[in-house]
């Protein structure tokens, strides 16, 4: 078992492929570690209780809001970021995809955006606009009225096929 | 920091978690999932001093068949209770509810036990665990003991757990494999809390009438409930428009529903009927396709 009652505990996270070890106080989110401790700023924080989904991550594989993990409990854990998507000049297919459909216009729900579709290509079947609806119900956007973003979701599920 | 100052435990076991629920009683709460507590401690309406995950205790991940019942241990995900086959063969009803608890995200982490000792008045589960007879497995460093979901759900919010104790595991009863089943919601969002939901199940008789009704409501009162009146009013009973006009009418006397930002009583009211109707027809030509296998 592991007790912390000092103000600082130890943490140990593998994000986007490297370990980072930090001292920070438990109450820390998750979303301000990756933020604030290590300078990943492409993780947005809208409403940071968990309604607004521009805080997605991926934790082991799965999406998640990080919002609502504390860093401490994501010790040991897989951590996947926007960060880990692409870059300006090599962007990754879902970036390609918001891009090629015009998915976004502030972007400031776009990472979180991404970070789901990611997990929704891995995991969720696809095969209706009424399934991708129903997979990006849990992330707003204000802009795009998400018609584009559906664009985007549905081009990327036609390359992937039927899930195996 | 959005929540305020807390001690962080992660126990490697149940009895380490109990030990520490018996040393800091009230001022200790339990995070499994963290998708209702989290929320309540970034806005500070809850602000425990000591926090136990149980996140990475060994065995509590699980949803085991007992064979007349099936049982989700104090971590079972929402995601793995939607997609458990043997649930969806034999508790359909809690299947599809399943559906529309939360979104892809937050059932990648919020557990079914969770839903249950958090009681928001809107959610889906404890409907569910109270129509299908569920019993909640409680414990303490003292003392184990099994509570019936109708003694365990208090109110809005409150559960009958005392401060030292934790859920371990929830069961509830497989549905009948002849009885008819339906899910209706309505809320605002694809998996935003209901404003107004039903579930029910029943069977039918050689007759084609209505037996062994069970009803299920959330979102329309202090807590989810299940609907005893509802249930006497259509057992024996026909589905036609008289009896569901009479349905609704019953609800229309007896529901006391909040009145908040995202609609007021009387319409909750309204949509009960409305979702009530449809629930018991759709269940009703399940169990008739049903019988009708059965009889060929």
């Amino acid at each position: 078992m592991s007790e912390h009652t000092d103000d600082l505990v130890a943490v140990t996270v593998t994000v986007n492929g490297m370990t980072h070890s930090r001292r920070i106080e438990p109450r820390m989110l998750l979303s301000d570690f990756l933020r604030h401790g290590l300078g990943l700023t492409g993780t947005h924080v809208g409403c940071e209780h968990g309604v607004c989904g521009a805080c997605t991550i991926s934790v082991g594989g799965r999406s998640a809001r990080s919002c609502l993990m504390l860093a401490v409990m994501a010790e040991g854990l897989e951590i996947e970021t926007i960060e880990g998507q692409g870059t300006p000049e090599a962007l990754s297919r879902i970036q390609k995809a918001f891009q090629d459909h015009h998915g976004l216009q502030c972007g400031f729900c776009t990472p979180g955006m991404v970070m789901a579709i990611a997990d929704l290509l891995a995991h969720h079947p696809l095969e209706t606009d009424d399934q991708i609806r129903e997979g990006l119900s849990g992330n707003l956007c204000r802009c795009t009225g998400y018609i584009n973003i559906i664009a985007a979701v549905r081009e990327l599920a036609r390359e992937r096929g039927p899930l195996t | 920091m959005k929540p305020a100052r807390f001690d962080y435990v992660r126990p490697d076991s149940v009895d380490q978690a109990l030990d520490l629920l018996a040393r800091y009683g009230g001022d200790a709460k339990i995070i499994a999932g963290g998708q209702s507590l989290m929320p309540m401690m970034n806005f500070r309406l809850v602000k425990p001093a000591v926090l136990v995950d149980i996140n990475r205790i060994p065995g509590l991940e699980v949803i085991e068949d007992q064979g007349e019942r099936v049982r989700m241990g104090a971590l079972a995900r929402h995601r793995m209770t939607a997609t458990d086959s043997m649930i969806a063969s034999r508790i359909p009803v809690l299947h599809d509810a399943m559906h529309h608890v939360a979104h892809m995200t937050v059932r990648n982490r919020g557990t079914f036990c969770g839903s249950v000792c958090h009681a928001d008045p809107a959610a889906e589960i404890p409907m569910i665990v109270l129509m299908l007879d569920g019993q909640v497995e409680v414990a303490s460093a003292s003392r184990r003991r099994v509570l019936p979901a109708a003694e365990f759900l208090v109110g809005s919010l409150v559960t009958a757990l005392e401060a030292d104790e934790m859920v371990t595991g929830i069961t509830i009863g497989m549905s009948d494999p002849q009885s008819g089943w339906a899910f209706e919601e309505f809320s605002r969002r694809h998996g935003d809390f209901a404003l107004a939901a039903v579930a029910v199940t029943l069977g039918v008789d050689a007759d084609g009438a209505i037996r062994n009704p069970r009803i299920g409501m959330t979102g329309v009162g202090e807590t989810a409930m299940r609907m005893r009146g509802v249930e006497a009013l259509i057992d024996g009973c026909h589905p036609d428009e008289d009896m569901l006009g009479e349905v609704s009418e019953w609800l229309n006397d007896n529901l006391v529903p909040n009145t908040d930002i995202h609609a007021g009583a009387d319409y909750r009211r309204h949509l009960s009927g409305v979702l009530a109707g449809r629930a018991i027809r759709a269940a009703y030509a399940r169990a008739r396709t049903l019988r009708g296998k059965q009889d060929e």
